[in-house]
């Protein structure tokens, strides 16, 4: 361990650091194993980073330190050794940016190729702007010149932090503070990689924003953080969506998104997650312990969560909305499955502030193999939410006599004239539906696929059209092997 | 101070209550049971909000009280006699059961069935029965060994301190056709008392009985009840198991009702809970034998500053059972409530069907819900649903019944009576249908002269 060093010279030795700017000569690309103050420094340096940043990553590490791993999810995993994780990787194609695709290291877009995930047909096709990230570092940015131009911000974490300090210093932890929980606090201390997104005030964002996060190097732990903040009257649609290629150990994913909405904003957020489920007898896979929240900081303010979630060994996480200001609207959309092994412990939390504010939540979970769902929601309506409604609709489907759904909600309400309702029905697939589709001669793999996807509609309809297709592909394909 | 010396702090010359003496003519097992729950409780301590089942409800202010656990002799024995001469009024011209009247516990009165008891079936006293050595081994196996834990402290404390309560025993075929009746009152001169009856209801094949309890209260001082019932329903028998809880609002109320259904039988709880300042009332019923059907009801209507919480947990164990819960919560003035139900369906359990129902209405600004149905399903035959709702009185119901010259307050109650029915209707008629709506009618008569919600403070 180092001296402790008071929060000033900290600061003042950090300031330094970034002045004489290290990043260019450094050629290690892996930090060393293991968590410590000097991981930390080398991570805030490697990046840059201003004085401020890195004093805020010590503070979450050392708080961190006196936290203990929470033990009370459905879902449960080996232990993880937190110093036998890398915590900075960067690709080697990383030293100079590519500045159009062609740049683009051509195995790395060979992996995307493979992927289904051309970033060159994404950009011919459908005129998304992508901001892949592959182990950490941006790799490629497109679109930024078109979203320049109306003002919209969308670049890599690191590089808002250089560019755009004031604002990232703002917004950073202004919805999920560095305390707020184990994850989100080891998070907060080692985050390397990410997106920003700024939309300044009144702008509707020409386009739907979309990155690709990717653990595409051995033995490390991606630690991403996302900041979207949408000024008075602006609206953004945000996509992220996610697969790994095989891997056999397991590897810990704890990022944190935080959304902020302004006076009559709108932000969409929508997840498509595959990352990779470990093999049909439960062993790998990912651990998707991830920390989402927004902040309805408006009147008439809107966020909507929208997430498909069929990766990953273990799952748990509750993106949710606080509802502070007057009106505001939260959504939660979410299908959740878990097959084989998997385990998904997901819900939302809706936290109902302002007067009259208004949340959705629509859960679909569908459990097969030995797969293990469990819905968690918390609905809260505090004192001041006068008028406040909430709807939550949960269903469950089980396929196999082996798994199993879970429902948990929480709801606290403080004001008489708050309205929440909760309904939740859990269930199989229907005999006389299944009989119906094989009497027609599909068989029965293809049926429940069928009737699986129409569960599913309501949730798939929130989707941008091009993540709708390729959620159904998925369900599809992580259900092979689960059914029958 | 731990918790547990807070509870149990005792005067000089106390014997230790962690080593429970034994009592005259106790059967050893007895004994042991009793400091085996001691020591567990001892060693686990009490629950607290950290608890993922206490969650809402605090115990702080019990925890303060130095409770002393009742002797046989209370000295708030007359009083108790009036308060059961009461009760006994309000279940009316009564249909001629047998009646039990129990202070703090302890058997203090009992009236044999009118026209005499049904052939086989013993109503009686606990204490009674565990000198039996016939019956004392039959009860071991309901005296669960600490090592197979607890669900909290306070189960543990009633197996360490129960010493009476009713023992119903109603043999196979035999179908006891008046209710009978349990009158529990809760009584303190003054220094604060730790009840702990524990009832046992056997009811053989093919029976059928219907067992009401009611809790009363009586005098200053606080009381904590912490009963405990066991009802072991045998197969093809049908339970019915009727509960008030009216006791005053400076005693607290922790009671568990336990149920053990076998292969295709009946069981029906049906709660409405009125009083106590913290009241908590656990219903837990394991379905372990196929075709067994259980309905679980209540309606609680916490005011002032109550606070009612209703764990109810459902274990599907065995195929083909059917489970229901139907709980509504009315709140009023500053008081909270919670539903805490839990269905559990274990792997195997094919053909289940459970429906889990909670709604709350909230009277007033500062009342407060919390409602928490929870499903866990480990087989996929089943048709599992539950919903919960927490709301306050529709504006356009109360527009509606204005417009036609109803006055504000008689149509408020109008409705929160209709919203309280769903549950009320459920009981059979007679006697203690009337005494139910008495209660709840005065209850939310005196919530109407309160005045408007939005007035209150």
């Amino acid at each position: 361990m180092t001296t402790t060093l008071d929060g000033a010279q900290v600061a003042e030795l950090a300031s330094r650091e970034y002045q004489y700017g290290f990043v260019s000569d450094i050629d290690t690309d892996l930090a060393p194993k293991g968590l410590s103050e000097d991981v930390i420094r080398l991570i805030s340096e490697k990046k840059e980073e201003p004085g401020w940043l890195l004093q805020w990553r010590l503070n979450a590490y050392r708080h961190w330190l006196t936290m203990a791993e929470p033990t009370w999810q459905n879902v449960t995993y080996g232990p993880v050794d937190y110093n036998d994780i890398i915590y900075y990787a960067a690709p080697k194609a990383s030293k100079k940016k590519p500045s159009s695709l062609d740049e683009v290291d051509p195995e790395l877009r060979a992996m995307f190729d493979k992927l289904g995930i051309s970033l060159a047909e994404q950009e011919r096709l459908t005129g998304v702007a992508v901001d892949a990230v592959v182990d950490s570092v941006s790799v490629a940015t497109t679109f930024q010149r078109e979203l320049a131009k109306v003002g919209v911000i969308f670049c890599s974490m690191s590089e808002a932090v250089r560019r755009y300090p004031d604002l990232v210093r703002a917004y950073l932890g202004s919805v999920v503070p560095y305390r707020d929980n184990f994850f989100a606090t080891l998070n907060s201390a080692v985050f390397t990689d990410g997106s920003f997104c700024y939309v300044p005030k009144g702008v509707r964002c020409p386009m739907e924003l979309s990155t690709y996060f990717r653990i595409n190097a051995a033995g490390t732990g991606q630690f991403e953080r996302t900041l979207i903040v949408a000024e008075d009257g602006a609206s953004v649609s945000y996509l992220e969506g996610c697969t790994a290629p095989m891997r056999d150990d397991n590897q810990l994913h704890a990022a944190v998104v935080e959304l902020v909405a302004m006076e009559g904003a709108s932000i969409k957020y929508s997840t498509v997650q595959n990352w990779y489920p470990g093999d049909a007898d439960g062993k790998g896979g990912i651990y998707n312990f991830v920390t989402k929240r927004g902040r309805c900081a408006g009147a008439g303010s809107k966020i909507s969560w929208t997430q498909v979630e069929t990766g990953s060994a273990v799952t748990w996480k509750y993106p949710g909305v606080v509802l502070q200001g007057e009106g505001s609207v939260g959504e939660f959309y979410s299908v959740a499955l878990s097959a084989h092994h998997q385990q998904a412990d997901t819900g939302t939390k809706m936290v109902h502030i302002g007067k009259g504010t208004r949340s959705t939540i629509v859960s679909k979970a569908i459990s097969a193999g030995q797969g293990q769902n469990t819905y968690r929601g918390l609905v809260k309506v505090l004192r001041s939410a006068e008028g406040a409604r909430n709807h939550t609709r949960c269903d469950s489907l089980l396929i196999g006599p082996r798994c199993g759904a879970h429902t948990f909600p929480y709801i606290e309400v403080k004001h008489p004239s708050a309205q929440v309702e909760h309904e939740a029905t859990t269930s199989k697939v229907s005999e006389d539906q299944l009989f119906y589709c094989r009497q027609r001669g599909i068989s029965e793999e293809e049926a429940t696929s069928m009737i699986v996807n129409g569960f599913c509609r309501e949730v798939f309809r929130e989707l941008p059209m091009e993540f709708a297709v390729e959620a159904q592909r998925l369900l599809s394909v992580s259900l092979e092997g689960a059914v029958g | 101070m731990s918790p547990l010396t807070a509870l149990l702090a005792r005067g000089p010359g106390a014997p230790p209550l962690w080593r429970p003496a034994p009592r005259p003519g106790e059967a050893s097992w007895l004994t042991d049971r009793r400091r085996e729950a001691t020591r567990w409780a001892e060693g686990h301590g009490f629950p607290t909000t950290k608890h993922e089942d206490w969650r809402y409800t605090r115990l702080d202010d019990l925890l303060e009280i130095p409770f002393e656990p009742a002797g046989p002799a209370s000295s708030a024995a007359e009083v108790a006699d009036e308060v059961a001469a009461e009760v006994a009024a309000g279940l009316g011209p009564h249909a001629g059961g047998p009646r039990l009247v129990f202070v703090n516990g302890h058997l203090v009165a009992e009236r044999p069935e009118a026209a005499g008891p049904a052939p086989g079936a013993q109503v009686g006293s606990l204490a009674r029965a565990l000198e039996q050595t016939a019956w004392s081994e039959r009860l071991q196996s309901l005296w669960a060994p600490a090592r197979a834990g607890y669900d909290h402290a306070f189960r543990a404390l009633n197996d360490a301190l129960a010493a009476d309560g009713a023992f119903i025993v109603v043999p196979a075929g035999c179908a006891v056709e008046r209710p009978i009746e349990l009158v529990f009152v809760s009584a303190s001169g003054g220094p604060p008392v730790l009840a702990s009856p524990r009832s046992v209801v056997l009811a053989g094949p093919e029976s059928q009985v219907r067992v009401v309890e009611v809790y009363a209260g009586a005098g200053e001082g606080p009381v904590l009840t912490n009963a405990f019932t066991q009802v072991v329903v045998g197969p093809g028998a049908s339970v019915s198991h009727y509960k008030v809880q009216a006791e005053g609002t400076s005693s607290f109320h922790l009671s568990s009702l336990e149920v053990r259904p076998a292969e295709a039988s009946r069981f029906s709880s049906w709660l409405v809970a009125l009083g106590g300042r913290v009241a908590r009332h656990e219903v837990g019923v394991r379905l372990g034998a196929p075709g067994a059907a259980v309905s679980l009801d209540g309606l609680f209507l916490p005011a002032g500053s109550q606070h009612h919480d209703n764990p109810v947990r459902v274990d599907h164990m065995a195929a083909n059972c059917t489970s229901h819960q139907l709980y509504k919560g009315i709140m009023a003035d500053q008081a909270s409530g919670v539903f805490n139900g839990h269905v559990v369906v274990h792997e195997g359990s094919l053909g289940t069907d459970a429906h889990q129902v909670n709604k709350n209405l909230l009277l007033s600004e500062h009342a407060q819900a919390y409602t928490r149905p929870r499903l866990e399903i480990f087989a996929d035959d089943v048709a599992c649903t539950h919903g919960a709702a927490v709301g306050h009185l529709d504006d356009d119901a109360l527009f509606y019944l204005r417009s036609r010259g109803i006055p504000e307050a008689r149509a408020r109650a109008l409705l929160v009576g209709g919203f309280a029915e769903e549950v009320l209707a459920r009981l059979p008629a007679g006697p203690l249908e009337a005494y139910a709506r008495a209660l709840v009618r005065a209850r939310l008569g005196a919530e109407e002269g309160s005045g408007r919600p939005s007035e209150a403070p």
